[in-house]
């Protein structure tokens, strides 16, 4: 979660700082400490709840879940067990081609992480208790996924929704998205479910898919040839392509779960509950169908444009900013701004790896150079060089463009000088066009564009050629 | 419900604790006063009384999410019973493979 400490005592809430530099006594599990929960970790698990369609428990409790394991100095994980705070939600999930599935959730509950351990650096176990008590959310879902390919998409649709209620970073391969894959295979035909296996250990989308394509094929072969399915948790393994059974010294899976009696109940009302809702943002899935809809973008781009927040916020920024310089076009707009951001900021982006909300280029300014454009003062070739331009430098536009000669040339008497000189050069070249070779149109157009350094406006310098050809055909 | 001997080896396991045979007669037949003890609660009618979680009538207890001071390494590790650096060591809990 994205809170900024611990969720259980003050300490920060950070990936990646020194060993054993956040934290205190209470996620040390000092004797005589007494755990209090973060607010906004209740916040942020009834937004995702919501979010998800959950129904909220008007009293939920916190649990201890019982064992031994260096990672957990208290020897208990504060988790919810019995009454989590949402229960009974569900995900539509897309398929390529369009297909819908719903996903049941069961519940989503609040609780703490464990430590991390270091197995492999030298003969003992290193720990560092820094992510010790950092705020979890587990969303469980029944088991209604039916291939890697829909897992696969459940868990895209939920980084997409985290990150959207600004609850979670997404990040699969610093952990703050995991997930813990239950597997089962049935006959055709049957109702029952096979016994379940669990695998862990997977710190991508690809290898979620990865792993449970090869935990559904191990259980296929151990089947067919006549073995059975033992419930055991396995961990995946990337780099050898397998899952192995995770043979740690843990205890047995026999938790003990009990309400903690240092924590109190939480108790969330109605009004509690829509001041929650009320502030959640547009979700991903309506904010795609709005681009559909209301920008009459294609979904292609709709897509692409509301994967990442950030960029469905810098895309429509941008958007609102050129709707107010250029009142009267209105969603006309949409596809200019939709092509710069795909294809030039998110390259940039891409390249650069920086991150779109400080993309140097703000979106009022992208608005200012696409108006340019489509007001005719450069081209959009030239505002290539206008936007390459404007990301190393601060000023407006319109400013760089002057500055750098590049208006373009919509007067058509100037153009009309050049292509005379064209034509007049370029004597054989026009003697094959007016024999009938028309691709040789293609090689005026540039050698226009060449001699006015680009900037011709291509409309005109088109349409300029073709009177003055028609005109030599005599 | 009674506990066996079996009951007893079970619990001191998920516990870490270990027993003589003569602590595990005395724990299991102590366990069993106990639970019959609790036994007499099944007498009374709980049908329509609400299950009790605490005993004291609080509830959002909370804390706002600020960062409070918290322990250097050198004193979080000051009783560790093993240190490498600034982590904490323990004996290795993983297999190798």
């Amino acid at each position: 979660m994205l809170t900024a400490t611990k969720a259980f005592c003050g300490c920060p809430n950070r990936f990646g700082d020194a060993p054993n530099s956040n934290v205190c006594p209470v996620c040390l599990g000092l004797p005589g400490t007494l755990p209090v929960l973060n607010r906004n970790l209740v916040e942020y698990i009834m937004r995702m709840g919501l979010a998800t369609g959950c129904r909220i428990t008007p009293r939920s409790i916190l649990a201890r879940k019982n064992y031994f394991y260096p990672d957990l100095p208290k020897g208990y994980q504060i988790s919810q067990y019995e009454e989590p705070i949402c229960v009974d939600g569900n995900l539509e999930i897309e398929l390529e081609g369009g297909a819908k599935t719903t996903v049941r959730i069961k519940r989503i509950h609040m609780e703490e992480d464990a430590g991390k351990l270091i197995h492999d650096q030298g003969p003992q176990t290193l720990v560092d208790l820094n992510r010790c008590g950092t705020p979890l959310i587990e969303i469980v879902t029944e088991p209604d996924l039916r291939s890697p390919r829909e897992a696969y998409h459940a868990l895209i649709l939920i980084r997409q929704m985290v990150t959207y209620l600004g609850i979670c970073d997404g990040n699969m391969e610093e952990g703050s998205l995991r997930c813990d894959a239950n597997v089962s295979i049935r006959l055709r035909g049957e109702t029952a479910l096979g016994t379940k296996t669990e695998v862990k250990n997977m710190n991508s989308f690809r290898n979620v898919e990865r792993a449970l394509e090869f935990e559904i094929q191990r259980q296929t072969d151990l089947v067919s040839s006549g073995g059975r399915v033992v419930q055991e948790t396995l961990l995946w393994d990337a780099d050898a392509g397998c899952a192995y059974p995770m043979r740690s010294k843990e205890e047995a899976h026999d938790y003990r779960y009990f309400p903690d009696p240092d924590l109190v109940p939480v108790l969330v009302d109605q009004a509690w509950e829509r001041s929650v809702r009320d502030a959640l943002p547009e979700l991903p899935v309506p904010r795609r169908d709005r681009y559909e809809r209301a920008f009459g973008l294609p979904r292609y781009d709709a897509d692409v444009l509301t994967a990442e927040r950030p960029v469905a916020d810098y895309f429509e920024q941008t958007l609102t900013a050129l709707q107010t310089l250029r009142p009267g076009d209105g969603a006309a707009l949409a596809k200019p701004v939709s092509n710069w951001v795909m294809t030039d900021v998110l390259r940039v982006v891409a390249e650069e790896k920086v991150d779109v909300a400080s993309f140097p280029i703000a979106p009022v300014r992208l608005a200012a150079m696409i108006g340019l454009i489509l007001d005719g003062t450069i081209s959009g070739k030239i505002a290539k060089d206008v936007f390459e331009a404007m990301l190393t430098s601060p000023a407006e536009p319109k400013a760089i463009v002057q500055e750098r000669g590049l208006v373009q040339v919509s007067d058509g008497g100037a153009i009309a000088a050049i292509v005379e000189e064209v034509l007049t050069a370029h004597a054989a070249q026009v003697q094959q066009y007016l024999g009938g070779n028309e691709r040789v149109f293609g090689f005026f157009v540039g050698e226009t564009m060449k001699r006015m350094q680009g900037k011709g406006n291509p409309t005109m310098v088109n349409a300029v050629l073709k009177v003055r050809l028609a005109a030599r055909k005599g | 419900m009674s506990v066996t001997p079996k009951d007893v080896d079970h619990v001191a396991r998920l516990a870490h604790l270990s027993f003589t045979d003569g602590e595990k007669q005395r724990l299991t037949s102590e366990l069993n006063t106990i639970l019959s003890y609790m036994e007499q609660l099944n007498g009374l009618d709980t049908e329509h009384v609400e299950p009790l979680a605490h005993v004291i009538e609080l509830a959002n207890v909370f804390r706002p999410d600020v960062r409070t001071p918290g322990l250097a390494a050198d004193d979080a590790l000051q009783n560790a019973p093993g240190r490498s650096d600034d982590f904490f060591t323990v004996p290795k809990v993983i297999a190798d493979r």
